[in-house]
C-alpha cells in the first residue's frame, strides 16, 4: 500500500467540500461520533439531508461563513491506498493556499460546475496545476443532477478544456462526470449516467500511478543534521544525516558535495539498525563518505556524473504570498531545502494575469501575483530545474522583518 | 537501479524523520513534549532513528498534571533510563501551589486546561524555542488546518488566520524572540497509522492501552476510572469493569472503551472495526463545536 496526495481546487459553489466529504463519507471514513456532531449541527442541505461540507469547513470563521478560508488536510483509507486530501479554497483572494495545497501533491481534481462550464476560475486552477508541476489531473465535471445527466453537456464541457489543457501542457488529463451532492460516480459508478464509460472518481484515484518514488538519475541528498557521538567507541563517527531527494545513491558511488566541489565514494549507509547497500528517493538515512571532506547543514550531496546547475542568478517563477507588496530595493533570506541565503529579487520579468493566461510587464508584485523574475542570491545555490526535480527546483522566500514565508519559487533556469 | 520496496509507513516514517532534523538544524533550544501516550511513543522511536547513534538535540519534556495514571509515570521513568536522554518535568501541582491557576471545582473538574499555564511556564523557564508534538491532523478539524512548523506568539497563542505557507517540503522555523514554534511530526499519520507502526516496530506501551479490569465510574455516557483525581458522589456507582484506554491523558479527562483486546493485532482490529473516533473518549473536546480551536488559540498543545 502506498500514498496518494491530492488537491482539490474549485470554488465555493463548485461543491468542492461536499465531494471531499462525499468521499469521507461514502468511504465510511467518519466515524459515528463525528456523524453524531454533523447531525446534531444546524447546517443541512434543502432535503434536509446532512450538509457534508462542515466535514472539512475546520475554523469557526470558515463555519460561520460557510467557505473554506485556508488548507485542510483529510485523510482515509481503502484497501488498496492511503490518501492525504489538500482541501483548498477556489476564490482569487485565496491563491496563495492553493498553491500551498497543491506544492506537495501528486494530483489534482478540478471541479466545474456543468451548469457553468469552463469559467474564469477553471482557467486560474488549472494555470496553478500546471506552474506547480502535478503530473495527473481529473477533472470532475459537477452537479450532473442539475443537467439531467445530460451527455451533451458533459461532451461540451470536455471540448473547451482540452483545449485549455493543450495550451497549459497538461498532459494526463482524465474526465468524470459526477454529482458530489447525490455521490454519482464518486465511489459508484453511477446508474444516472450509463453514457459514461469510464471508472467512479474512487476507483481512479486507487488506480492512478503515484510516482512517489523519483526514478531519476539526479541522486541529490541536502545534509540537515551532522551526527557526531564524539563518545569513545565511536570517536571518529562522522554521518550526514538528511533525507534522499531524488535518486538513488548506492555504495562506492562517486559523489560531490557542494558548494564546494569536493569529492568522495560512498562508504556506508545507515537507517536506524540497518546497514542498507542503496538510499532511494524519499528515504532519510545517515550517510559516510570515504574521505574527510568539510560537510555542514546547508550542504547538498549528489551524483558526480549527474551534477545540478549552480548559480547566483536565477530565472524563477515566483508566486508572492503576503500582504506587503514584493520590495526589490530590500534583501529577503530564500530557503532552499536546508540552505539559507539572502538573495534580492533583481529583476520583474512579467507577470501573468491567471484568469487570462496574458503576460504583462510589471513593476511591483502584490499579494497572489504569480511572474517570472529573476532572483540574486549571496551565495550559489545547487539546484535543478523545477521541471526536472521538483524537490530541489523549489524554495521559499521568507522576509526577514516579520520572519514571514512570503514567496514561492520555482526555478526555470540559470542566468548565464 | 535496484528495485526498493517504499509502504506508506516507511514514507511518513522519512517524513517524520525529515522534520526532526530540520527542529535539530534550524533551532538553539528545541524540546520534544512528551506525554507518556503512544503518539509522544512514537515520536520517540522516530527521533532514536533520526539521531542514533547520536545523542537526541533536545530533552523530553513532560507536562505532570499530577492526575496521570500511575503506569504512564513507571513507563515514562523506564523509558527515559533505557534511552539515556534528558527528562524535564514541568508540575502543575506546583503551578496551583504557586497560585498561578486554581484548580476547577464541581463534578467535571480537570486539570486538563491548567496544563496550558504550565506548559507556557515550562517553555519561558528554559527558554524553548520550539516544542514537538504529538498531534495529528486527524484528530479534530481544527487541528487539521494547522501547519507542521505552527508558529506561537509570546502569550502562547495560536493565529489560525495568520498561519504562514508551508510549501513543498521546506520548513520556515524562523521567529521573533519570545515566539516559539510547535511541531507535529506525525501530522499526516492517522490513529491507524500510529497502531500500524507501533506494531511493525515492536514498540512498548504503557499496559492501560491494553484491556485490564478497572473500577470505574459512567458519566455523561462515558466509562471513567475511578480515582481520588474524580469527585465523585452519592449518584457515581463503581462497577468493575474489563476495559482499555485509546488515549492517555488526565485520568479526570480521559475515557475509557469497554474491551478484551489484549495484544496490538486485537487493538488494531478493533479501531478498524470501531465507529467512535479516538477523541470522542476526551470529555474535553465536547464542550463545543469549537472546542479545539480555542484551546489551541490559548497555548494548549
Amino acid at each position: 500500500m502506498n500514498i496518494l496526495k491530492f488537491f482539490t481546487a474549485g470554488s465555493v459553489d463548485d461543491g468542492k467540500s461536499t465531494l471531499i466529504g462525499r468521499l469521507l463519507y461514502d468511504t465510511d471514513s467518519i466515524l459515528a461520533d463525528q456523524l453524531e456532531a454533523l447531525q446534531s449541527s444546524n447546517r443541512k442541505n434543502d432535503d434536509g439531508t446532512i450538509d457534508l461540507a462542515i466535514l472539512t469547513d475546520g475554523l469557526r470563521a470558515e463555519r460561520e461563513q460557510g467557505i473554506t478560508i485556508d488548507v485542510a488536510y483529510k485523510y482515509f483509507q481503502t484497501e488498496k491506498r492511503k490518501f492525504i486530501i489538500a482541501d483548498t479554497p477556489g476564490h482569487i483572494q485565496y491563491t496563495r493556499n492553493m498553491v500551498t495545497g497543491a506544492s506537495t501533491a501528486n494530483l489534482a481534481i478540478i471541479l466545474i460546475d456543468a451548469r457553468n462550464g469552463v469559467v474564469e476560475q477553471t482557467i486560474r486552477h488549472s494555470y496553478i496545476v500546471s506552474l506547480l508541476g502535478i503530473k495527473h489531473v481529473v477533472v470532475c465535471i459537477n452537479k450532473m443532477d442539475m443537467v439531467d445527466y445530460s451527455e451533451t453537456v458533459y461532451s461540451a464541457i470536455i471540448e473547451k478544456y482540452k483545449v485549455l489543457a493543450q495550451q497549459l501542457k497538461l498532459a494526463d488529463v482524465t474526465y468524470i462526470p459526477v454529482s458530489a451532492l447525490k455521490g454519482d460516480n464518486i465511489v459508484q459508478n453511477s446508474g444516472n449516467m450509463d453514457w459514461y464509460e469510464g471508472e467512479s472518481l474512487l476507483h481512479f484515484l486507487e488506480k492512478v500511478d503515484t510516482d512517489n518514488l523519483d526514478k531519476s538519475q539526479l541522486a541529490r541528498m541536502p545534509v540537515q543534521w551532522v551526527i557526531r557521538p564524539q563518545t569513545e567507541e565511536l570517536h571518529d563517527y562522522r554521518g550526514y544525516a538528511g533525507r534522499v531527494l531524488s535518486g538513488t545513491f548506492n555504495l562506492n558511488d562517486k559523489v560531490t558535495v557542494l558548494p564546494s566541489g569536493a569529492s568522495s565514494t560512498v562508504e556506508k549507509i545507515e537507517f536506524f539498525d540497518q546497514t542498507p547497500d542503496a538510499a532511494h528517493a524519499g528515504q532519510s538515512v545517515i550517510i559516510h563518505l570515504k574521505d574527510d571532506v568539510d560537510i555542514s547543514r546547508g550542504d547538498t550531496i549528489v551524483n558526480a556524473s549527474a551534477l545540478p546547475q549552480e548559480s547566483k542568478l536565477i530565472e524563477a517563477d515566483l508566486c508572492w504570498m503576503d500582504g506587503r507588496a514584493l520590495d526589490t530595493s530590500i534583501m529577503y533570506n530564500i530557503q532552499h531545502n536546508s540552505k539559507i541565503t539572502r538573495c534580492k529579487i533583481s529583476e520583474i520579468l512579467h507577470k501573468v494575469d491567471i484568469n487570462t493566461l496574458e503576460k504583462h510587464a510589471a513593476d511591483e508584485f502584490k499579494l497572489n501575483d504569480i511572474g517570472r523574475v529573476i532572483i540574486k542570491t549571496a551565495d550559489a545555490l545547487a539546484f535543478d530545474l523545477y521541471d526536472d526535480n521538483r524537490a530541489n527546483g523549489s524554495a521559499i522566500l521568507v522576509d526577514t522583518r516579520t520572519n514571514l514565508t512570503v514567496g514561492a519559487l520555482m526555478f526555470r533556469a540559470a542566468v548565464e | 537501479m535496484s528495485t526498493y520496496n517504499f509502504d506508506y509507513l516507511d514514507e511518513l516514517e522519512a517524513e517524520a524523520i525529515h522534520i526532526l532534523r530540520e527542529v535539530a538544524g534550524q533551532f538553539e533550544k528545541p524540546a520534544l513534549l512528551f506525554s507518556g501516550g503512544k503518539d509522544s511513543i512514537t515520536l520517540v522511536r522516530l527521533a532514536e532513528k533520526a539521531f542514533r547513534p547520536g545523542k537526541f538535540p533536545f530533552p523530553l519534556v513532560h507536562i505532570d498534571t499530577g492526575h496521570n495514571f500511575e503506569e504512564t509515570i513507571t513507563y515514562r521513568d523506564q523509558m527515559v533510563e533505557r534511552i539515556g536522554e534528558k527528562l524535564i518535568i514541568g508540575s502543575v501541582q506546583e503551578s496551583i501551589d504557586q497560585g498561578k491557576v486554581v484548580e476547577q471545582t464541581g463534578k467535571n473538574a480537570s486539570r486538563n486546561a491548567l496544563q496550558t499555564v504550565t506548559l507556557l511556564d515550562t517553555i519561558a523557564k528554559y527558554q524553548f524555542d520550539a516544542c514537538i508534538g504529538g498531534a495529528r491532523r486527524d484528530e479534530e478539524k481544527a487541528r487539521a488546518k494547522e501547519r507542521i512548523f505552527s508558529v506561537r506568539d509570546e502569550f502562547g497563542q495560536w493565529d489560525p488566520k495568520r498561519q504562514r505557507p508551508e510549501l513543498w517540503n521546506i520548513y520556515n522555523g524562523k521567529i521573533h524572540k519570545g515566539e516559539n514554534i510547535r511541531v507535529f511530526p506525525i501530522s499526516n499519520w492517522t490513529e491507524l497509522d500510529v497502531w500500524n507502526y507501533i506494531r511493525r516496530e515492536k514498540i512498548d506501551l504503557p499496559s492501560i492501552y491494553f484491556s485490564h479490569e478497572r473500577d470505574c465510574i459512567t458519566r455523561n455516557g462515558q466509562l471513567m476510572a475511578a480515582s481520588p483525581f474524580l469527585n465523585m458522589d452519592d449518584e457515581d456507582v463503581v462497577e468493575r469493569k474489563q476495559v482499555r484506554f485509546r488515549t492517555v491523558g488526565d485520568m479526570s479527562c480521559t475515557a475509557a472503551v469497554e474491551s478484551d483486546a489484549t495484544l496490538i493485532d486485537d487493538i488494531i482490529s478493533e479501531i478498524s472495526a470501531s465507529k467512535i473516533s479516538e477523541r470522542g473518549a476526551r470529555m474535553d473536546d465536547k464542550v463545543s463545536e469549537a472546542a479545539m480551536e480555542d484551546r489551541k488559540k490559548g497555548g494548549y498543545f
